[in-house]
């Protein structure tokens, strides 16, 4: 008989996570919990201003404080080559400044010492003289013709332009535009900002002068990438370097990058041949590590006045800070911001793109995002949004019009990505139905008659998942591979390791419930590991959904290859022909005599016992998977609000998410991944925000100030799921974690808007803070989100 | 039973000592520290109790939430010294060699935690929510919760946790799904 799926946590299975049976009880263990033997602790002094020279650095006082071992500043880098180290975008970043501080909060000079707080102790004590610059804090400043050189230490940098890129089909487009009833135009801001997991970067760094390996323990959401990246800037050969990513606090993209303090770590241990540990602080992590988004847009659409759209185009500006340190595949220069309008039937788009350098932190990191789609899809249902008002028809009218129909995939997106399954129609159906669509038009008609502002925003979209295939995508040259390695014991219990690293997603739990399903071995019966690069099989790590898609498929297909050995074995054991043994889960059984079986089980002893003649024993193998496309989840997301017209706060009074992201594996986990998403979204739109002042000072540098939402001003979330299985995924799975962070935003957005329509507001930059939303109000007029800029006295 | 220790002193230089002795998780602790050592850092590195977390620098995040006699405070923002003489309870203290609380049973039961890093915090505010109001509704508990941050669950999940756990305080048998569980024992 074969097995019941889910009693064994097979696919499908809300199974409880494996995981939580040691963070319920305090046991996790984070990098900070992570004590070794003479461990010296680092902490690092950072750049109070955002552009300035620095004329001089006294440390004599940091040495002089009791308890401190080392001292590291950008002249003691320099003298080992490394004071600069190169980007994941082909720059360069400096590891400690040497010639001027860049942005606030850059890392001047670093204290070892025999506890973190006599290390801080040393950080105060050291005096730096800086000659301030002028500071810039936006692109259109960046690119003004007398604008000071934020990279001279760059041969060839004349100007702040880091690049200027284009996709898609100019002169269409322009044709298309030429024959438009309609032209809708809108203009905004994707303000910066940060992923923050509540815990924030660290690393111990272990140099062992007697084997000459290092270990370091890092919070890296990628540390095969690590051992590379470490292996090229320290020049420490690749096998004498082992990266442990342990429990994760979080992730979001924060994760990805190999930031200045992970360096000096290392450096430090190799100086003192002891352990050191580096835990950045919460300030430091917010002021210093990759942010996501800051960048503007000017977006164009082109439509019939039957509200078929003609064509689009979009030209960004980006602010990337001081390093162009984007985490992103090499190809895209934007990421993929031109994912924009695939799940919509647009004929023809074009999309330029421009790049700058600021005085502001690099990262550029995907936050909750595959490389720039949070901002693509929220530019356009922005413009989706507007152009529908433009047209005066109704928002869920113009999408039925636009959206790609069921059968006409596989479609090619206006850019030239390939859509290949999804039912758009239904989801938008389902969300419309749960919101209350149809009755809302007359709601919202007589509040507005009581002096109350209510509105709708949706949100559609399909994004880009699981990158991918190894045609199009890389990370410095290195293809977007991950792989799997199974080993399945004697007695049937088995060893799964990936070269994803789980931050929260529960990898623990749903990759046995993979590999449960393919092979029928219960999933308690599997563990999981990852995060250690000397156990665990090369990948590319966890960031923009792509665990499922990739390493997920991975473990689908080494499954598939244990399989059919014990299939071989099966038909020793059964002495049958193998065509004549068939499977059904957990045992196989010879065709025509279903009783006449052999467990998996049963197989797993074999392979150690009583293999065939010439067959190799032992039942383990490792699979690497190339996806042969990304998948295409497809997200409606639909917010009510009520504004206050007297304080410009917004309350949510509904919000449903409708999603497809192809086969659940574990439903009660990607229910999990949706809701968290949508909080960041929520987030986003209504509160967190970095910004700069004139002088390029962070505005957001703490919880203080950088708002996350708590359980209180949270809504309630009410979830649909609809199921269109990925084409080419091995088990039907499509990504789903960022899918609400991408989506989301827009949703609120559109709403607020919506609530506001009577007043001709046509934008408001997010976040949508009480005062702009306020002053939307009472002067009519958009708000823009762009940092002040300083003018002469 | 009583335990006393030592922590070892690690600075070098003529910081006066103070000599502090607390109760935590029920047993007696000593230490010698510097007046400036925080309370989070005496737990978890003097008493490497780890499971007490923290995430930021202004008292704004809540991983580091224990109970000081009874109630949730932040740990990062008192002295040790503070909690001379008086009561602490961390994540560890919640749990039986047993049997776990009924909370962390409805944390995991009811998905409340991803990552995990807030978990000990979210709950000993729960446990605090629980025993002055055993039967909370929703919005006492969101209420109750929001010095705590979690960046992962979004919350809906840790309400209902917690509702859970108080069900299950007041002796019924929470409703749960389907579902195999992750892990064996829980
Ligand atoms: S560590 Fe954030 S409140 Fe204590
Ligand atoms: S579970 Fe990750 S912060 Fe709450």
């Amino acid at each position: 008989m074969a097995l019941d799926e889910v009693k064994i946590g097979g696919l499908g299975a809300s199974r409880r996570r494996v995981e939580d049976n040691r963070f319920i009880r305090g046991k996790g263990n984070y990098v900070d919990d992570i004590v070794l033997p003479g461990m010296l602790h680092m902490e690092i002094l950072r750049s109070p201003l955002a552009h300035a020279r620095i004329a001089s650095i006294d440390v004599s006082g940091a040495w002089a404080v009791p308890g401190v071992r080392l001292v590291l500043t950008g002249e003691m880098m320099a003298a080992r080559n490394l004071a600069w180290m190169p980007t994941l975008s082909y720059d360069t970043q400096a590891v400690l400044a040497t010639d001027k501080v860049r942005f606030q909060g850059q890392e001047v000079a670093c204290v070892i010492a025999d506890d973190p707080y006599i290390a801080k102790d040393g950080c105060e004590a050291i005096v730096v003289e800086y000659e301030p610059l002028p500071p810039i804090v936006n692109p259109q400043q960046a690119m003004a013709v007398d604008a000071p050189l934020i990279r001279d230490d760059k041969v060839n940098q004349a100007d702040n332009k880091i690049f200027d890129w284009e996709v898609g089909d100019k002169d269409g487009t322009d044709r298309a535009f030429a024959q438009a009833d309609v032209v809708s135009e809108i203009e905004m801001h994707y303000p910066r900002s940060h992923p923050s997991p509540i815990e924030a970067c660290g690393s111990i760094a272990d140099f062992d002068r007697s084997t000459s390996k290092l270990t370091v323990y890092m919070t890296t959401q990628a540390p095969h990438i690590i051992r590379a990246a470490v292996s090229l800037v320290a020049e420490i050969p690749e096998h004498m370097i082992r990266i442990i990513s342990p429990d994760l606090g979080g992730g979001f993209g924060n994760k990805v990058p190999v930031y200045p303090g992970y360096v000096m770590s290392i450096l430090a241990s190799i100086l003192t041949e002891r352990p050191v540990k580096w835990i950045e602080d919460k300030s430091g992590n917010l002021i210093s590590t990759g942010f996501g988004r800051d960048v503007y847009l000017k977006g164009q659409v082109a439509m019939r006045n039957d509200g078929k759209i003609l064509g689009v185009r979009m030209h960004t500006d980006s602010d990337h800070g001081a390093f162009f340190s984007d985490a992103q595949p090499s190809k895209f220069k934007i990421g993929l911001m031109h994912s924009a309008f695939a799940c919509y039937d647009v004929p023809t788009a074009h999309l330029t793109a421009t790049g700058v350098y600021t005085n502001k932190a690099p990262g550029g990191v995907a936050y909750r995002c595959s490389f720039r789609v949070t901002e693509a899809m929220f530019f356009q249902e922005r413009m989706i949004c507007a152009a529908a008002d433009d047209l005066g028809m109704d928002q869920a009218e113009f999408r039925r019009v636009n959206l790609v129909r069921d059968d006409d995939f596989p479609k090619r997106t206006p850019f030239g990505f390939l859509t290949d399954s999804g039912q758009y129609e239904k989801c938008l159906d389902i969300g419309l139905e749960a919101i209350g669509y149809a009755d809302f038009k007359q709601e919202q008609e007589e509040a507005r008659k009581r002096g109350r502002l209510l509105g709708i925003g949706i949100s559609t979209m399909t994004e880009p998942l699981g990158a991918g295939n190894s045609r199009e995508y890389d990370i410095l040259g290195i293809k977007m591979f991950d792989s799997a390695e199974l080993r399945i014991h004697m007695t049937g219990k088995a060893i799964l390791r990936t070269g994803a690293k789980t931050q929260g997603q529960g990898h623990e739990t749903t990759w046995a419930q993979i590999v449960a399903h393919e092979l029928g071995i219960p999933a308690d019966d599997i563990v999981v590991e990852e995060g250690d690069t000397d156990t665990a099989p090369f990948g590319m790590g966890t960031y923009a959904s792509r665990s499922t898609p990739v390493a997920g498929a991975a473990v689908a297909m080494v499954s598939r290859k244990i399989r059919a050995k014990a299939r071989k074995i099966a038909a020793h054991l059964l002495e049958a022909s193998e065509e004549d043994v068939e499977w059904e889960l957990g045992r196989f059984y010879v065709r025509g005599a279903q009783d006449r079986g052999v467990s998996i089980q049963e197989c797993a002893m074999a392979a150690y016992s009583n293999v065939p003649d010439g067959m190799e024993p032992g039942l383990e193998n490792n699979a690497y998977y190339d996806p042969p496309n990304l998948t295409w989840p497809f997200a409606c997301y639909i917010a009510k609000v009520e504004v206050d017209p007297e304080t410009g706060v917004w309350d949510v009074l509904h919000m449903v998410a409708v999603d497809d992201c192809g086969v659940r594996i574990n439903p009660m986990i990607v229910e999990g991944q949706i809701m968290g998403g949508l909080t960041e979204a929520y987030a986003m739109a209504n509160m967190q925000f970095i910004t700069f002042d004139e002088d390029g000072n962070c505005i957001g540098s703490n919880y203080m100030d950088y708002l996350l939402p708590t359980a209180w001003e949270t809504p309630g979330f009410e979830l649909h799921e609809v199921v269109t299985p990925c084409p080419h995924h091995p088990i039907g799975a499509k990504g789903i974690g960022e899918c609400a962070t991408v989506g989301g935003p827009a949703a609120f957005v559109n709403a607020v808007m919506d609530a506001l329509k009577h007043t001709g507001v046509r934008n408001i930059d997010m976040p949508l803070l009480p005062d702009r939303v306020h002053d939307a109000l009472t002067t009519g007029n958009d708000v823009s989100g762009m940092p002040p800029v300083k003018t002469e006295a | 039973m009583t335990l006393f220790e030592e922590v070892p002193v690690t600075t070098t230089r003529e910081i006066p000592v103070r000599r502090v002795q607390m109760r935590v998780n029920g047993e007696t602790r000593a230490a010698n520290i510097e007046p400036r050592l925080l309370l989070a850092h005496l737990l978890r590195n003097g008493l490497q109790l780890t499971g007490t977390h923290t995430g930021c620098d202004t008292t704004n995040c809540g991983a580091c939430t224990v109970l000081f006699d009874g109630q949730p405070v932040k740990s990062c923002t008192m002295f040790a010294v503070q909690a001379d003489g008086h009561e602490i309870t961390t994540v560890e203290g919640l749990a039986t060699a047993s049997e776990l609380h009924p909370i962390q049973e409805g944390f995991k039961d009811e998905h409340g935690l991803q990552c995990g890093f807030c978990t000990p915090g979210m709950m000993l505010s729960a446990k605090a929510l629980l025993e002055e109001n055993p039967n909370p509704t929703e919005d006492e508990v969101r209420w109750a919760l929001s010095g705590n941050l979690c960046r992962c669950t979004g919350y809906q999940n840790i309400v209902k946790a917690v509702l859970w756990a108080a069900e299950k305080m007041r002796g019924y048998t929470p409703a749960s799904d389907d579902a195999a569980d992750g892990g064996g024992e829980a």
